[in-house]
């Protein structure tokens, strides 16, 4: 806490985007401008809060001045204060691609009107689960952001949304019960659902249980191969907006969690990481397949997200007893990467979509409006999600194949090498198609399809490509608290 | 860092500022874009210049970033880079010029300079890298700008060498980056430094090392167009002829050349590199690859076609110098390097001439086309001769060289494949230049057609390249040649007593 400002951060990031979405919720007619103000307002108060990490390091705060294990704790380290960076500034811009994207007289009211308060709530979600320090907290803000991720699915209220939202409902569902048994073992075992008290525990088969179905029940939230099923089209079909959120924001909470339960609780089995890579090549190839197959542009760019996830996850099973640090950073680059990029990917997808009236990949290369800008912002996004250097998704491959090369795990290095090969394979599919001109014969107008609206995908774009040449001060600045257990 | 160090920066940060511009100005603002593709090239060329002066002064250029742990972004300008900067500012300017007269009311031409400029960067940041590291990053960005100008035209046929050039590149690219990680883990540092960084590493594991040779290698060898790496050369040569003439003469070709340069010489060292026997095989490598190029050039119809197989044979002699180890050798590599670019750019040219104005593109209709066109077809033969390697003219002198390195180091089999190749040069040469001089022009309804005028922009660019072939032959001995700059580097390669 600090003593020359009077306000806590810490809580002020979760409440006053909660306070927004209600105060969104009251006022439907200036949902947009209360939605946007919250948002910057939250923004300003994730950059105090980072700047306060920066010179003051980790931070905790007791909720209503109740210690743990009574009361509740908010806690921010490095890892935090990056990942609630990156979702105010992905939310941020993706807000002001909305602003312009709901803005148009085609939206139905009800879009807008009801966008802003859930977002503001997912926003809060996110910001809490960011900050909790056990267990029960954390399950409490998976609800909160599965609500409003759902409502977000089901926003353009055409049936193939509403029933992928349904889909991903249950899947939510699901998960976020397996979560809870496992936090229900762990208080059956210990008595208390605190981190610290987590890391004062000794090992049990209990434990590791615990530790196993809580693991399920994120890789069911987090869509990993084989629990995906729901999210190709709970991504593809929401309005671009949502899926950036979705794609971009919603996907990373659990995989937060995931490393957070890997620094408190007890190592993981061997087969449990071994089990989690396998899961992470399957994603990766079954992904990748899909997206080289897929017909929509937004349907390949949600199977890419599949893909993805399973690199992600290849990096944390990649960590075995030794070189946890290392690969708990590469996953954490790779999730800020995929981050920044996925939503300016999905940005770009809507605005293409917008301008050219469709998205079959096919017939893109058609049309005689060009969305030049958005395209840009496609490509650019596609090479970070590649992992070209000099972008931030290169920085976390770096780090992920260092790591295995160091340790001698040479299958890594084939599978993560792979994943990069079949994403080019599948964004070639749609970067040619925007470079190949002459099938349309009607004069085009190269620049036509210009608008404010392509800011918010190509800053994102740019910052996934630029940020990569600064993945050294950041990897310092996670440090902060040392939630990688790195030597101190 | 200082101000000084500064200058490295802009020169990378000219062609790579132009690039957004020329993507944004809208098709039909020529004369902007050509002032500002002049002007970039223009702007490029003065600073290296004064670059080059400041480093033949002393003066030492060093700009560091640490990106990852441990890793550092880095430029710096030491001699190698000086040449292979220079050879792309001269050749950038020219190439500017004619790619401009080139395009003239073409498709897509905003895309076309700015993927262009992007390109030119790139070579910038290959030629300027400190690092094995920061050359990897401007290696691929290569790969990305280059992509998009080779399938220009959009064709069929264009999109099918686009998808090959890509798969082999990127390929290429993926294994010097599992490269540049071995190294990263076996030596700790990935520095380019004169004398190498593995003599530790090749003391300790001797076959770590060498795999890892065997690694770099096939990552650049496969932009070097190494047998069996060669395949997407020939195939890429559907891009417009500027692309073509670039690609072949200072963008990829040379990228991966340069790379196995840095490779040998400031990553083993060259004293290791022959310590772990890793010279042979890539002369062995090398001299197959001269051969088979050249074996192939003789049976293309198509003139592009020809002198793409024709570069595959070329840009082997500069691995050749390197492998041969011998200093004299490694002054014949490195003057090839430059030797190489100008005389491949002017035949590119020139077959681009022959195909805007007369609709010319196979071997068997250049009849007579030397008194249609006689400035690009003298361009064309003065070329051709220096790359069969006659005097004075510049293929002599890296010849030269070459072969006498060969006798150095104690590899007389060199003499005879020097010998073979230039009489394979001259067999599919010589054909082409006696057809166009000595024969009467065919009757044929296409012959003799005007396609198209060919304005200064496309007829003077050749003729001064192929000018600086004469003179760079020529004036060999006299200062600041590429051949005294060479002796100048190599001085720094090996160690004195080599000399």
């Amino acid at each position: 806490m600090t003593e020359m400002l009077a306000i806590d951060w810490l809580t002020a990031v979760i409440f006053v985007p909660l306070a927004g979405a209600m105060l969104a919720f009251l006022l439907p007619r200036q949902a947009h401008l209360v939605g946007v103000g919250a948002m910057a307002l939250t923004a300003l108060v994730t950059i105090a809060l980072v700047l306060q990490v920066l010179t003051e390091g980790a931070m905790i705060t007791h909720l209503g001045n109740w210690e743990a294990p009574l009361g509740i704790d908010l806690r921010v380290d490095g890892l935090s204060a990056i990942l609630l960076a990156m979702t105010a500034g992905v939310g941020l811009l993706v807000s002001l691609g909305a602003l312009d994207s709901y803005a148009s007289r085609r939206v139905p009211e009800r879009m807008r009107r009801y966008f802003w308060p859930l977002w503001l709530l997912l926003l809060s979600g996110l910001n809490g689960a960011y900050l909790s320090t056990d267990l029960f907290n954390l399950y409490v803000m998976l609800e909160v952001i599965a609500l409003a991720a759902v409502g977000l699915t089901v926003l353009s209220g055409r049936i193939e949304a509403v029933r992928a939202g349904l889909e991903y409902m249950y899947a939510s569902i699901l998960g976020a019960l397996l979560f809870l048994m496992g936090v229900g073992f762990v208080y059956l075992e210990l008595g208390r659902l605190d981190f610290a008290g987590l890391l004062a525990a000794n090992s049990s088969p209990a434990l590791s249980a615990a530790l196993a179905l809580m693991v399920a029940g994120l890789a069911l939230k987090t869509a990993l191969f084989p629990l995906h099923v729901w999210l190709p089209q709970a991504h593809s079909n929401a309005t671009a907006p949502a899926s950036a959120l979705l794609s971009a924001l919603v996907v990373k909470v659990s995989l937060y969690i995931v490393l957070r339960l890997a620094q408190y609780m007890l190592p993981p089995s061997e087969i449990l990481v071994a089990l989690i890579g396998v899961l992470g090549l399957g994603a990766i190839l079954w992904g990748s397949i899909q997206a080289l197959r897929a017909e929509r542009l937004k349907l390949l760019v949600a199977w890419s997200t599949v893909a993805q996830i399973g690199l992600i996850f290849v990096a944390f099973a990649r960590a075995g007893a030794d070189g946890v640090a290392e690969s708990w950073k590469a996953a954490a680059l790779l999730m800020l990467a995929h981050a920044i990029a996925k939503a300016a990917m999905f940005l770009a997808a809507g605005r293409i979509k917008d301008e050219i009236g469709h998205d079959r990949i096919r017939d893109l290369d058609r049309s005689p409006i060009r969305p030049t800008l958005a395209q840009l912002s496609f490509a650019v996004a596609a090479i970070s999600l590649v992992g070209l250097p000099p972008s931030l998704g290169f920085a976390g491959k770096w780090i992920l194949m260092e790591g295995a090369m160091t340790n001698g795990y040479w299958h890594w290095i084939v599978v993560t090498m792979t994943a990069t090969m079949l994403s080019v394979a599948y964004f070639s599919r749609v970067l040619t198609g925007f470079l190949r001109f002459d099938r349309q014969r009607t004069p085009a107008g190269e620049h036509q399809g210009w608008a404010l609206a392509d800011a918010a995908p190509l800053t994102l774009a740019l910052f996934a490509l630029g940020l990569g040449l600064f993945a050294a001060p950041i990897l310092s600045f996670m440090d902060i608290g040392y939630p990688f257990g790195a030597t101190p | 860092m200082n101000d000084a160090s500064l200058l490295p920066l802009m020169i990378l940060m000219t062609p790579l500022c132009a690039a957004p511009l020329l993507f944004a100005l809208p098709e039909r603002s020529a004369r902007l874009r050509t002032a500002i593709n002049l002007g970039a090239a223009l702007l490029k060329l003065v600073l290296v210049s004064w670059l080059s002066w400041k480093v033949s002064q002393g003066v030492i250029y060093d700009l560091r970033l640490t990106v990852l742990p441990g890793l550092e972004f880095n430029l710096q300008a030491d001699p190698l880079a000086i040449l292979f900067i220079a050879l792309s500012a001269v050749l950038w300017l020219i190439t500017t010029v004619y790619a401009v007269g080139y395009l003239e009311k073409g498709p897509h031409r905003a895309r076309f300079f700015g993927f262009f400029s992007l390109c030119v960067a790139a070579t910038v940041g290959i030629a300027l890298a400190g690092n094995l590291f920061t050359f990897l990053i401007f290696y691929e960005i290569l790969t990305l700008a280059t992509y998009p100008l080779v399938i220009h035209y959009g064709t069929a046929a264009a999109l099918r060498a686009g998808r090959i050039y890509l798969i082999y590149t990127l390929g290429g690219g993926l294994v010097l980056l599992l490269g540049t990680l071995g190294l990263w883990v076996l030596a700790g540092s990935t520095d380019f430094v004169p004398g190498g960084i593995l003599a530790g590493v090749a003391e300790d594991s001797p076959l770590a090392a060498q795999l890892l040779f065997l690694v770099l290698i096939i990552g650049l060898g496969v932009k070097a167009a190494l047998v069996p790496l060669h395949s997407w050369l020939p195939i890429a040569m559907i891009a417009p002829a500027p692309v073509s003439a670039l690609l072949h003469a200072v963008a990829v070709v040379k990228a991966g050349a340069f790379g196995i340069m840095r490779v040998v010489y400031e990553v083993y060292g060259i004293e290791t590199a022959q310590l772990l026997g890793l010279t042979t095989p890539l002369a062995v490598l090398a001299a197959v690859t001269i051969l088979y190029g050249s074996i192939r050039a003789l049976g293309q119809d198509d003139i592009k076609r020809r002198l793409a197989w024709s570069t595959v044979s070329q840009v082997s002699y500069i691995a050749l110098g390197i492998a041969l180890a011998s200093p004299i050798a490694a002054i014949g590599a490195l003057a090839h390097l430059i030797h190489q670019g100008i005389m491949k750019i002017t035949l590119f040219m020139v077959a681009g001439n022959l195909a805007e104005g007369r609709g010319i593109k196979k071997v068997s209709q250049m009849n007579g086309v030397g008194l249609a066109m006689p400035g690009s077809m003298a361009a064309f033969t003065l070329a051709a001769l220096g790359m069969i390697g006659l005097p004075p003219l510049a293929g002599f002198v890296s010849k030269w060289y070459l072969a006498a390195g060969g006798l150095q180091a104690g590899q007389g089999w060199v003499i005879p494949l020097l010998l073979g190749s230039s009489l394979l040069n001259a067999a599919y040469f010589l054909p082409m230049i006696h057809r166009a001089w000595f024969r009467t022009p065919d009757t044929a309804p296409q012959q003799g057609l005007v396609r198209r005028r060919i304005g200064w922009m496309l007829a003077a660019p050749p003729i001064a390249t192929a000018a600086l072939v004469l003179i760079a032959g020529g004036l060999a001995n006299a200062p600041f040649s590429p051949i005294e700059w060479t002796r100048f580097i190599v001085t720094l390669e090996y160690s004195q007593e080599a000399l």
